[in-house]
C-alpha cells in the first residue's frame, strides 16, 4: 500500500486498496455506480470445416445504450476466438489475458496453440474468483485435434457443443438453432444460420441490436467479417432543412489559442560515425 | 397467513415515450409504439394514444395495465360529461379532470406517465404534463417516458419557450409551423431509438388542428 | 443515492474534420450543494491529449495524477508523448486494476495522433473502453447529453461549427440536469492550436 504509487511496473493481479473505503460508503448508503454491460447474444456452431462465430454490437449501461457498434468478438489466437458476454470490462480483459498468454505459449513451443489450452486458462482464471469476473463465453477455434466449440461460465464450468449461445439473448437465439441445425452444414449455410440466430437475439432482446459480426474459422485459415449485416441503420435523418441550433452561442470569457509547433526534422547531416 | 413474496410489485415498467408540441393553431402528439417488459419486447404494435374527446388527445407511457384502467375512466367521465352538458368536454377541462383523477389515487398510484394535448377554446394548441399523482402544468412542448431525458434537452435547445414568471405573461406556444414541428417530433424520436432500448418499432404522431385529427406513421429501429 | 452523483458532472467529447471538442461543465457540488462554480473537470496530459474525468471528484484528482505521474515515465523512457490510444489502455488498465475495490470515476479521453486524426473514447468506472466515431458522453447528465448529440451531430464538422454544437449540446443538457450546470468549458484541438472557451451558462 505505502508503495502502490512509486512500484510503477504493473505487477499484475487486482489491488484490494479501495475496498474498505468503498464497503464503508456503501454501508453508508452511497451505492456504488453501475458497470457497463454488454446484454448481448453470442453464438457459434460447428460446420462441416470448421467454426462460426457471430455476435451482435450493443452495449448498454442499463437502458441506455453506450455503444452502438462495439466488438464482442474477440481475438484469443490466430486459430481462436472468442466471443465475450457479462460485464464489458471483465470480457475484455479475460480474453486479452489469455490471448497473451497464449502467445507466450506459442512463442515458448513453437506450436499453434489448441482450444483446450484457452479453454483451460479461461476457466481456471473464472473458477478462481468464483464469478465475482462477470464473463460468460463462447470459445471456438480450430487445431490440429479438428474444430471446437465451447461455452464458459462465470464461474467457470465449461460445455463442449456442437451449437452454442450466450447471454441476454441466449433463448432467441437457441430457439432458431434448435430448430434448424444440423451436422455438416457448409460454410453459406452455417453463416446464414448464425446470422438467422444473431438477427433474432437483435429484435426480440432488448440487450441486444445494432449490427452483426460473424468470425468464420477453418484449418488454417478465418474471417473477421465485421459488420457482415447492417440491419438496423437510423430511420429518419434530420430533414432536409437541418435541425441547428438556433441560437448563436453565449460566450462569456477568454479564448485562449495555443500555437502548435510543428516539428520540422532537417534531413540535412547524418549523424556523425 | 405471514407469507408473502418479498419481491412482488403491483407495477411494471412497459417503457415507451410519448412528445407533445404546442402551436399557435395546432398540436402534435407522438410516442413510439413498442410495449416491452424487463429485456422483451411485448407487442411492437401498442399505441399510447388515446382521444379523450373532440379536442382533447392523451399520450401515456408507464404501466399499461394502469394507463388501460385510466382511459376507461375518462372515456366513462366523458360520456356523463356529454350527457350532462350536451357537448364535448375542452381541452382545459379535460387536462383538471386528469389531474384530479391521478390525485385521486395519491397513495396508490396509477403508474402512468401522461401528456395531454388539445385545441383550447380559443383553438390555440395547448399541451399539459403531468407526473403520477397529478401535479400538472400547462407547457409550449413536453416530453414524457422512458425516452424523455433523452428528448427533453433538445426540445429545450429547438423550442425554448419563455419563462412563466415573465411579465406580462408570455406565450408559451411554438413559433414553428406544423409541418416544421412533425418533422421536429420525427428527428427527437429517431435519436431517442437510438439510444433508449425502451422506445422503437414505430412513432405514431397525431396532428391536431381546425381540420380536425389526423395520425402519420414513421417506422423506427427494431432492435 | 449513487456515489457518481455525489458531486454531479457532465462531460461531452465530439470529433469534427481533422480536430476535436472536450467540453464538460464547471460545477462541483456535493450532492445538492453547490461548492464551486468553475471547477476543472478537464486535464491537459500533453498538447494534444486531453482528459476529463467525471464521477467522484476525490477520484477524479487522484487518478489524474496517477495518470500525470504514469504519462511523464512514459516521456522519461520514450522521448515522446504517448499516443491517444496508447494512454487509453493505460487508462484502462489502471481502473481495471481496481476491479473490485474501483475509483468512482468515468474518464473521457480526447487526442489527436501523429496524423491529425481525432481520437475520443470513453469508459466506465473499471476500464471498459468504448471507442466511438462521433461522440462519447459521461456523468450525471450522461441520458440529457445522449439525446442532445444523437440529435444535434454531424459528421465532418469545421471547429467552429463543432464548438457552437458542443456548446449547444452542452448547455441543453446540462439545465435539464441537477447536478451539473453552472456554464461550460470547452476545448478545441486542432493540428494547429487549441482553443479553450467559457461557456455562459444557467446560474441556478
Amino acid at each position: 500500500m505505502a508503495n502502490s504509487a512509486i512500484d510503477v511496473p504493473p505487477r499484475g493481479g487486482f489491488s484490494f486498496d479501495l475496498c474498505r473505503r468503498n464497503e464503508m460508503l456503501t454501508k453508508k448508503g452511497v451505492n456504488p455506480p453501475s458497470f457497463r454491460k454488454t446484454g448481448t447474444t453470442i453464438v457459434g456452431l460447428i460446420f462441416q470445416d470448421g467454426v462460426i462465430l457471430g455476435a451482435d454490437t450493443r452495449a448498454t449501461e442499463g437502458p441506455i445504450v453506450c455503444d452502438k457498434n462495439c466488438e464482442k468478438i474477440h481475438y484469443m489466437a490466430p486459430n481462436i476466438y472468442c466471443c465475450g458476454a457479462g460485464t464489458a470490462a471483465d470480457t475484455e480483459a479475460v480474453t486479452d489475458m489469455v490471448s497473451s498468454q497464449l502467445q507466450l505459449h506459442r512463442y515458448h513451443t513453437g506450436r499453434e496453440s489448441r482450444v483446450v489450452t484457452a479453454l483451460t486458462l479461461l476457466k481456471k482464471h473464472l473458477f478462481n474468483y468464483q464469478g465475482y469476473v462477470q464473463a460468460a463465453l463462447v470459445l471456438g477455434g480450430v487445431d490440429c485435434t479438428g474444430p471446437h466449440l465451447h461455452t464458459i461460465y462465470p464461474h467457470g464450468s465449461t460445455d463442449t457443443l456442437p451449437f452454442a449461445t450466450m447471454g441476454s439473448g441466449s433463448l432467441a437465439a437457441m430457439a432458431i438453432f434448435e430448430s434448424k441445425y444440423k451436422e455438416g452444414l457448409t460454410r453459406d449455410e452455417g453463416i446464414q444460420l448464425v446470422v438467422e440466430a444473431i438477427c433474432s437475439g437483435i429484435f426480440n432482446d432488448l440487450g441486444s441490436g445494432s449490427n452483426v459480426d460473424v468470425c468464420v474459422i477453418t484449418k488454417g485459415h478465418k474471417e473477421y467479417l465485421r459488420n457482415h449485416l447492417l440491419p438496423n441503420p437510423r430511420t429518419f435523418v434530420s430533414s432536409k432543412g437541418y435541425s441547428f441550433a438556433k441560437k448563436t452561442e453565449v460566450l462569456l470569457t477568454k479564448i485562449t489559442p495555443l500555437k502548435e509547433k510543428v516539428e520540422v526534422i532537417e534531413g540535412g547531416d547524418a549523424m556523425e560515425e | 397467513m405471514t407469507k408473502q413474496h418479498a419481491n412482488w410489485s403491483p407495477y411494471d415498467n412497459n417503457g415507451g415515450s410519448c412528445v407533445a408540441i404546442a402551436g399557435a393553431d395546432y398540436c402534435v402528439i407522438a410516442a413510439d409504439t413498442r410495449m416491452s417488459t424487463g429485456y422483451s419486447i411485448l407487442t411492437r404494435d401498442y399505441s399510447k394514444i388515446c382521444k379523450l374527446a373532440d379536442k382533447c388527445v392523451m399520450a401515456s407511457s408507464g404501466f399499461q395495465a394502469d394507463v388501460k384502467a385510466l382511459q376507461k375512466l375518462l372515456a366513462a367521465r366523458h360520456l356523463i360529461y356529454q350527457h350532462q352538458h350536451n357537448k364535448q368536454m375542452s381541452c382545459p377541462a379535460m387536462a383538471q379532470l386528469l389531474s384530479n383523477t391521478l390525485y385521486y389515487k395519491r397513495f396508490f398510484p396509477y403508474y402512468s406517465f401522461n401528456v395531454v394535448g388539445g385545441l383550447d377554446n380559443e383553438g390555440k394548441g395547448c399541451v399539459y404534463t403531468y407526473d403520477a399523482v397529478g401535479s400538472y402544468e400547462r407547457v409550449g412542448y413536453s416530453s414524457q417516458g422512458s425516452g424523455s431525458t433523452l428528448i427533453m434537452p433538445f426540445l429545450d435547445n429547438q423550442l425554448k419557450s419563455p419563462s412563466p414568471l415573465l411579465l406580462p405573461a408570455q406565450d408559451a406556444v411554438t413559433p414553428l409551423s406544423e409541418a416544421e414541428a412533425v418533422d421536429l417530433v420525427k428527428t427527437c424520436f429517431a435519436s431517442a431509438t437510438e439510444r433508449d432500448i425502451y422506445t422503437g418499432d414505430k412513432l405514431e404522431i397525431v396532428v391536431l388542428n381546425k381540420d380536425g385529427i389526423c395520425r402519420e406513421y414513421m417506422e423506427l429501429r427494431k432492435d | 443515492m449513487s456515489i457518481s452523483e455525489y458531486n454531479g458532472s457532465a462531460l461531452v467529447a465530439m470529433v469534427g474534420k481533422n480536430c476535436f471538442a472536450i467540453a464538460s461543465d464547471r460545477r462541483l457540488g456535493v450532492q445538492l450543494q453547490t461548492i464551486a462554480t468553475d471547477f476543472q473537470r478537464i486535464y491537459k496530459i500533453h498538447d494534444r491529449l486531453l482528459v476529463g474525468l467525471a464521477g467522484l471528484a476525490t477520484d477524479a484528482q487522484t487518478l489524474y495524477q496517477r495518470l500525470v505521474f504514469r504519462h511523464k515515465l512514459y516521456q522519461l523512457r520514450e522521448e515522446r508523448d504517448m499516443k491517444p490510444e496508447t494512454f487509453a489502455s493505460l487508462v484502462s488498465a489502471l481502473l481495471y486494476e481496481k476491479r473490485f475495490g474501483p475509483y468512482f470515476c468515468q474518464p473521457v479521453i480526447a487526442g489527436l495522433s501523429d496524423e491529425d486524426k481525432p481520437f475520443i473514447c470513453t469508459m466506465d468506472s473499471i476500464g471498459a473502453k468504448e471507442l466511438a466515431k462521433d461522440f462519447v458522453v459521461a456523468g450525471t447528465a450522461s441520458e440529457s447529453l445522449y439525446g442532445a448529440c444523437e440529435a444535434m451531430f454531424k459528421p465532418d464538422m469545421e471547429p467552429e461549427e463543432l464548438f457552437e454544437t458542443v456548446s449547444q449540446a452542452l448547455l441543453a443538457s446540462v439545465d435539464r440536469d441537477c447536478l451539473s450546470g453552472w456554464g461550460g468549458h470547452v476545448y478545441i484541438v486542432t493540428p494547429t492550436e487549441i482553443k479553450e472557451r467559457i461557456l455562459k451558462g444557467r446560474m441556478d
